[in-house]
């Protein structure tokens, strides 16, 4: 897979799998094209040239429907992106009852249901900017995983986060990887990376440059790039 | 921010020594400005008025403009204009709404497929942005019945609103689209990523999000079309300002001028006060100012 904006080639022969249930981590410095990735199998940005297959389906096909594909998959956003006009139910059930056709009355139900399992049982009525940065991402969270998707998509999903917040969205994310959720991320978090995934990849300028298990990758890098990176962020 | 403390009992805090001088240099402070506000706003005001009322035509201007029977006189015929203001100036406000919100969402769209759509959009808002509005309602006011179209008026009230509705709908439109714009495309990806389909994501994400923002400047140009639709008189269409230069005409007395002043400032004014408490509510903080 390729992706650039205008010269800028930021993806460039990018062959990645996820299984089903497996959690997949993106590491790598920033501008290396983590985020890039992730909007392209959403389908938020379109590629130049390669295939991503969803569920055995080719969906970079341009006559594909986007919005069914994504509405299939959950995309969670570094800076939360929740809908300031809407209510944390509303936000968390705006999809079920637009996309997926479900009722109000069950969708309320589901969404209740939800926001139970992430631990915001009490915020239902509360307007995301009341919420702390930790909640907003849960209902974010929350917002992706309550249409059931197939595959979920989180980027940077701590990074606007203060330290002692981030451990609540992990052990949330921990949890949902326990549950068979199938996710691919992108994180600086290495301690969830190697607890955690079930394979690691190491971006560099567009390119992977290394995968394999986390403890392969993070304990015994066999490139320098990867060596060089792991080093900086340790220091 | 004030932080409770655990093992306080509320209410048992007393202000400490210098925090009551603080407050007290404060108080002070409060009270001094406010006298000098009132009394140089009261020493400006009785200057003007005392220049007005000294000047050597006042006498003049004041049969002729302040005419307490006058006023009282022409005070029923100037008020059923205003009626008729007040009827067109909702049903314009309407329909410029429909068609400015058309327009801007028009004007936003992408793509090359929208492309014809959004030269007509952008022109239709450079024209009638860039007539004057007494212009078009000329050129409409008599040039429209003139067409003389099957299934359409010729009323000059028709064709009146007709201009005000082109005209203002140009600019609130610009208004719409400054409100979408506004909106942060983040918010698009995230209702896409939902997989909300572009109108749904409009529909649902963006536009609430655009007309809060947009409700104060919205409700600016409702208050200048309260004004503006008194324009029409010039078709002849009898509203306030045309049934006051009817007034007028029987003895050259101008007061119905000012009868029908006071009675568009009573319209008027409550409006902007109910748009900066409205917008308050919203939660619109800097919205217009405070009283």
């Amino acid at each position: 897979m390729r992706k650039s904006f205008g010269d800028n080639v930021v993806l460039s022969d990018v062959d990645l799998t996820v299984e089903p249930g497996q959690c997949v981590v993106l590491i790598g410095a920033s501008g290396s094209g983590k985020s890039t990735l992730l909007r392209c199998v959403n389908l938020l940005e379109v590629v130049d040239d390669g295939v991503i297959t969803f569920e055995g389906r080719d969906i970079t096909d341009p006559r594909v429907d986007g919005d069914e594909v994504r509405s299939r998959m959950g995309m969670v956003f570094q800076a939360y992106n929740l809908f300031p006009h809407l209510d944390v139910m509303g936000n968390v059930t705006l999809a079920l009852r637009l996309v997926h056709g479900v009722g109000a009355e069950e969708a309320r139900s589901r969404g209740a249901a939800m926001l139970d399992r992430v631990g915001l049982a009490t915020k239902a009525g509360a307007r995301p900017d009341d919420l702390s940065g930790g909640q907003q991402q849960r209902v974010a969270i929350a917002r992706a995983l309550v249409a059931n998707p197939r595959l979920m998509l989180l980027d940077e999903v701590t990074s606007a986060l203060d330290p002692e917040l981030v451990g609540e969205v992990l052990d949330l994310l921990t949890d949902l990887k326990a549950e068979g959720v199938t996710m691919l991320l992108n994180t600086h978090e290495m301690g969830f990376a190697r607890d955690v995934a079930d394979q690691v990849c190491f971006l560099h300028d567009g390119r992977i440059h290394e995968r394999g298990r986390p403890e392969q990758v993070l304990g015994d890098p066999q490139q320098e790039r990867t060596r060089a990176f792991l080093s900086r962020i340790r220091a | 921010m004030a932080h409770p403390v655990a093992d306080e009992a509320p209410g048992a805090w007393q202000p400490s020594e210098v925090q009551r001088d603080r407050d007290e240099w404060r108080r002070r402070r409060t009270v001094r400005s406010a006298v000098i506000a009132a009394g140089s706003t009261l020493l400006l005001l009785g200057a003007v008025g005392g220049a007005v009322v000294s000047s050597p035509g006042w006498q003049r201007v004041r049969e002729t403009y302040f005419d307490w029977d006058k006023a009282v006189s022409s005070f029923p015929a100037v008020l059923e204009g205003l009626w008729l203001n007040i009827r067109v100036m909702v049903v314009c406000w309407l329909l410029i709404l429909l068609l400015s919100l058309t327009v801007a969402i028009v004007r936003t769209l992408r793509g090359p497929v929208a492309f014809p759509l959004r030269l007509l959009g952008t022109a239709y808002v450079d024209v009638f942005r860039g007539l004057p509005l007494l212009l078009v309602i000329f050129l409409l006011g008599f040039g429209g019945p003139a067409l003389s179209l099957q299934g359409l008026p010729t009323s000059p009230l028709f064709w009146g609103g007709a201009a005000l509705v082109l005209s203002y709908s140009a600019y609130v439109a610009e208004v719409f689209r400054a409100g979408i714009e506004s909106v942060h495309p983040s918010q698009r990806l995230a209702g896409r990523s939902l997989g909300l389909t572009y109108g749904q994501t409009l529909r649902h994400v963006v536009l609430p999000q655009a007309w809060r923002r947009v409700i104060p400047p919205l409700m600016n140009d409702l208050v200048s079309l309260q004004k503006d639709s008194g324009l029409i008189a010039v078709l002849g269409v009898s509203d306030a300002i045309r049934k006051a230069q009817i007034e007028t005409a029987l003895d050259f007395n101008y007061t119905p001028y000012v009868v029908a002043g006071v009675l568009f400032c009573c319209l008027t004014i409550p409006m902007a006060r109910l748009t900066d408490r409205y917008a308050r509510k919203k939660g619109y903080h800097g919205a217009g100012g405070h009283l």
